[in-house]
């Protein structure tokens, strides 16, 4: 079974609301510290993109339905610091500094990973470094351009039971034909597990909308995925 | 599920959201983990430096330059580059041209997936259920919403960002705009054009001359 976050092609979610370009990019300021304080974390080097992402998708079913996207952000951020041991419940729960001031303690030693603290001089160069997600693979191209493959059903994660995937459900199962190739690009399946990078060939896949949906709103309506070689087959 | 808990420790923390990010935020810069200078810079960056102008420009030189549109349909992420466009989530990009037959759109259906590079933080639409879950099986009624009406014999081809490729969407450049220069061309292209969600602006009517 997916996680509410494979949300593709669900019924009832109601209109879409467009929004004024004039409208600020953070509707408010902790929006913007949410966004700053993750991405500022993210460079201590603790986790990987698949990994944070994974980390909001396990929010409990009523977390992730009641949470604001934001508010999705910042409580998987405190999730993932405890659980790569950056910092503690005890932390989190305030009771390590009512413990100092109880003592008399106004600084603690230094934190481990205080040297990777990601300074305001630097935010510019990390920021337009980015992070490729392309590696050279062992693993060579099984498909060419334009042939038929079915994608593997059901959509879960091979590896791990639960795991993260970004096979989404509505095209389990479907017939497609390989629209681009991207070559070789880190396995989310595997990387947001610590079980290595496992780059493997990346390719776009044209789907018709009438083989994903009983009733397309057009015949001649595709979709188009950005899918890894050991989630399809041929046909 | 050897992930999954039942209970979270971001329950440790206060509710209320605003309230979590500073106790969050508070404690990491007492730890010395964060630098509030570098929150600053983030967000001045994504909030003043970094936005949809940028793939305006990309877009108006596509237009006005058969070489560069070349270029970056066949290599976006180098000729965006060559802009000066690069960096956090446009690492690997990819754009994709609106024709007669064919109208793009692009949408992150797991998360919320997005060419910051070209266009900023992505707008609270994008990142809604309602877009994620409809767009791709309903493009059309989608388009509706935001006052989009296709003609009956154009195809919607719509890209699920589902690996770290980011799509860019060239609007069709409108007619009546030959002459025109980059940064006229570049204020005909919307945010939501360069994701599917609109068409490029015509330009303003010329004021006619009062014959009397």
């Amino acid at each position: 079974m997916s996680r509410l976050h494979d949300m593709g092609g669900r019924f009832g979610d109601g209109p879409v609301i467009p929004e004024s370009p004039d409208a600020p990019v953070f509707a408010a300021d902790w929006q913007a510290r949410a966004l700053a304080v993750t991405l500022a974390c993210g460079a201590l080097g603790q986790w990987n993109i698949d990994i944070s992402r994974h980390a909001r998708e396990r929010l409990s079913p009523q977390d992730y339905t009641g949470f604001s996207y934001y508010q999705i952000w910042i409580s998987a951020l405190a999730d993932l610091l405890v659980e790569r041991g950056v910092l503690t419940e005890a932390d989190l729960a305030g009771q390590e500094q009512e413990q100092d001031r109880d003592q008399g303690q106004a600084d603690n030693p230094a934190h481990p990973l205080a040297a990777r603290m990601l300074n305001a001089e630097a935010v510019a160069a990390v920021l337009a470094q980015g992070g490729p997600a392309s590696r050279d693979s062992d693993q060579r191209p099984k498909f060419s351009l334009g042939q038929a493959v079915r994608c593997r059903h059901p959509a879960d994660n091979c590896l791990v039971e639960g795991g993260h995937s970004r096979l989404p459900a509505y095209a389990a199962g479907a017939r497609g034909y390989i629209f681009r190739l991207h070559g070789s690009h880190v396995l989310p399946d595997s990387n947001a597990h610590d079980l290595g990078e496992a780059p493997e060939p990346l390719y776009a896949v044209r789907f018709a909308a009438r083989e994903l949906w009983a009733h397309p709103e057009h015949r001649d309506d595709q979709v188009i995925l950005d899918l890894w070689q050991s989630y399809l087959a041929p046909l | 599920m050897p992930h999954d808990h039942s209970d979270h420790p971001h329950a440790l923390l206060p509710p209320e959201p605003a309230l979590r990010v500073k106790a969050l935020e508070t404690i990491l810069i007492r730890k010395g983990l964060i630098d509030p200078k570098a929150l600053n810079e983030i967000i001045d960056t994504y909030q003043n430096k970094i936005g949809p102008q940028n793939g305006a420009q990309v877009v108006a030189r596509a237009w006005s330059d058969a070489e560069f549109r070349a270029a970056l349909l066949s290599d976006a992420t180098a000729a965006v580059s060559d802009l000066g466009y690069f960096g956090r989530q446009g690492e690997h990009m990819v754009a994709v041209e609106n024709t007669d037959a064919v109208h793009n759109m692009i949408v992150c259906t797991l998360c919320s997936c997005y060419p910051w590079p070209l266009l900023g933080i992505p707008p609270a639409w994008y990142k809604s259920d309602a877009y994620r879950a409809r767009v791709v099986r309903e493009p059309r009624r989608v388009l509706a919403d935001f006052g989009v009406t296709l003609a009956a014999g154009t195809a919607v081809r719509v890209w699920d960002s589902t690996a770290e490729i980011r799509y860019l969407v060239i609007p069709m450049r409108p007619a009546g705009t030959e002459g025109l220069d980059l940064e006229a061309l570049a204020a005909l292209v919307s945010r939501d054009s360069m994701i599917g969600t609109a068409l490029a602006q015509k330009p303003a009517q010329k004021p006619t001359q009062d014959p009397g």
